[in-house]
């Protein structure tokens, strides 16, 4: 085996090495920034990425909610506008529905918009955040009357 | 915590097709360094090849297809780039096994061995993704899991199976299998941490009285965790297990500090460690020597310093593009198919190959902290936090010690040096990660709109979860 060849092995080994490396690169690159909006969130109208829209006060759309309000519970009638979502549910100060419910945790909930659609997600709530019976985990989709469970309260979106 | 990145506005594609794209080149990393390795000692290509490349593809194909039917929303980078890292490992073993066998050395079937442990680590692989199809499960194991992490720390003490290997009492024997049970230790510890600390990080965090500048969380929230925290430092300390102690007590620090969002824990742990490490170079001779052996290695030189030394004379050897797969003396160096894998790649494939191979370690550590970033659950972020906090210290240590940054302590480098108990808790580490960005990358299951009339408790109701 002459000298040239092992060199040349050597150096084709180190390039596939490489190009293996800068192609993982790649990969992360294009998944970061390559991911789609989800269909639904298009609707009829193309709806702006789901980051930009959530800060600003949006046009309600006809039958788009417009405000939480509390149902039962505590603090019946309580309400919030949707326009200065994300909300925060909760027993602390800083909450956009102050509830006096002791089974209520200080940050207990929060609800957000992406897209078109609202979501509530339980932020590491002690008794947990229930759309209609089912205990949630994750953010969840929640449309207009879906009741929304916190401690002994309970709140709905509302057009 | 989990404020931001989890209402995108985007849902992550799948990308199994980029995944397997990556596959082929990380095979080739694999399979073309043994043939390299073939050509460069024996002038041949080796005569299994056909046989090695086929099992190695078999095992990562296997991986591939278990990903594609149970995660199928995983992480595309982190199999492949474990792929090659222990494809690599697997040939540059190999190259040490062809000299060791040359100089009539008993022991040259390690690469054979490694790719036994390999097999078996793909098959735990396979097994966590089949059977743990949500990680929260795991969750109401916290205690069970701390528990038994620390009863396998244990277990090298016990008269039968317990072993002492070079002056470290870690190893079991078991029907002939030596066994390092701190390796599975150590996941099962983040497994406990990270259930623990998710319940009572918001107690952690605001509960506590202030002393000097920092403060302190009151006594019953912290206790149970600083109770299997010292269980297990003590239990290291006592094995003379340098490398792991200083593992456990950078991943409790991340995790603490993640958990709470308090620097003061950095504060805290910082000075805990020089105080910690004052204290061992003081009372522990083992520790004054290595420091020594750090600080003037050409002083000790053909002594106690042998092995860092002539790692270093190798790696300065190898140079840029290293002397080539055959042709260099990896074998001088004693150890150099676990702890010193490394200065066998720089002296063989020269910085060229080492830098790559850290950038691989750094890319396994972001994907785990990007994981961390987009899990939708507290418990999976602190999980995926210090699953990534154990490669990346580990990765820094043993980088650290054998390029003479630290002084050195002996773990090995995951994936790529020879050790069994080490490639199979790592790769039940990455079926975990998986698991986990598969949850997190999933698109949010849909709830539909429910009628007053049946959402009573009694109604069952049908999730979707594409």
């Amino acid at each position: 085996m002459s000298e040239l060849t092992l060199f040349l092995i050597r150096v084709a080994f180190l390039a596939i090495l490489w190009i293996f490396v800068l192609s993982a690169i790649s990969v992360i690159r294009s998944d970061m920034f390559g991911a789609r909006v989800p269909e639904t969130a298009r609707g009829n109208a193309p709806a702006p990425s789901g980051r930009k829209s959530n800060g600003k006060p949006r046009k309600p759309r006809r039958g788009a909610p417009t405000h939480l309000l509390v149902v039962e519970g505590e603090n019946p009638g309580v309400r919030a506008e949707l326009a200065d979502a994300p909300l925060l549910i909760g027993r602390g100060s800083d909450a956009a529905i102050k509830l006096d419910d002791d089974y209520v945790s200080t940050r207990h909930a929060r609800v957000a918009a992406s897209g078109d659609e609202w979501f509530v997600e339980d932020l590491g709530s002690t008794n947990g955040t229930y759309v209609g019976p089912v205990r949630i985990t994750q953010p969840t989709t929640i449309g207009i009357g879906v009741q929304v469970r916190v401690g002994k309260t309970i709140l709905e979106l509302r057009k | 915590m989990s404020q931001t990145g989890t209402l995108m506005g985007f849902v992550h594609r799948r990308r199994r097709g980029a995944e397997l794209f990556l596959l082929v080149l990380a095979l080739m990393v694999g399979i073309g360094a043994y043939a390299a390795v073939g050509l460069g000692v024996e002038g041949v290509v080796p005569a299994d090849l056909v046989g090695y490349g086929g099992w190695l593809t078999a095992l990562i194909v296997g991986a591939h297809v278990t990903v594609r039917l149970v995660a199928p929303y995983a992480d595309p980078v982190l199999l492949p780039l474990v792929a090659a890292l222990n494809g690599l490992g697997l040939a540059v073993i190999r190259r040490l096994d062809l000299t060791y066998e040359a100089n009539g050395l008993d022991q040259h079937t390690f690469a054979r061995q490694q790719l036994t442990w390999m097999t078996l680590g793909v098959i735990l692989f396979v097994a966590t993704l089949f059977l743990l199809r949500d990680h929260r499960v795991l969750q109401r194991f916290t205690y069970t899991a701390g528990l038994l992490g620390i009863v396998l720390l244990i277990l090298p003490f016990l008269p039968v199976i317990g072993r002492e290997i070079n002056g470290a009492r870690i190893w079991i024997n078991v029907v002939g299998f030596s066994f390092q049970p701190g390796e599975v230790a150590k996941v099962l510890l983040v497994i406990a941490f990270s259930g623990y600390l998710v319940l009572h990080r918001d107690a952690l965090a605001l509960a506590g009285n202030r002393i000097l500048f920092i403060d302190l969380p009151r006594g019953r929230d912290l206790g149970p965790i600083l109770a299997m925290f010292g269980v297990s430092m003590m239990i290291l300390v006592l094995q003379n297990d340098l490398g792991s102690s200083l593992l456990f007590f950078g991943l409790f620090l991340a995790m603490l500090y993640v958990a709470t969002e308090r620097p003061g824990w950095l504060v805290v742990g910082g000075l805990l460690f020089g105080a910690g490490a004052l204290a061992a170079y003081t009372l522990v001779g083992n520790v004054q020597r290595r420091f020594d052996i750090w600080l003037h290695p050409m002083d000790y030189y053909p002594g106690t310093s042998f092995q860092p030394v002539e790692a270093m004379f190798g790696m300065g050897w190898g140079g840029l593009i290293g002397r080539g797969l055959g042709n260099g003396f990896p074998e001088r160096v004693p150890f150099a198919y676990s702890d010193f894998i490394l200065s066998t790649v720089g002296e063989e494939l020269g910085l060229t190959a080492v830098m790559a191979i850290v950038l691989c370690y750094g890319l396994i550590v972001e994907r785990a902290l990007r994981i961390a970033l987009i899990s939708r659950d507290g418990f999976g972020k602190l999980m995926a936090l210090g699953l990534g906090a154990i490669i990346a210290l580990q990765v820094f240590v043993v980088v650290g010690g054998v390029t003479g940054l630290i002084p050195l302590t002996g773990l090995t480098t995951p994936f790529l040096s020879y050790g069994g108990s080490s490639l199979v808790a790592n790769w039940v580490v990455i079926a975990l990660l998986l698991r986990i960005s598969d949850q997190a990358r999933r698109p949010a299951p849909r709830l539909e709109p429910v009628d007053d009339s049946v959402a009573d408790s009694e109604s069952t109701q049908v999730v979707k979860l594409r």
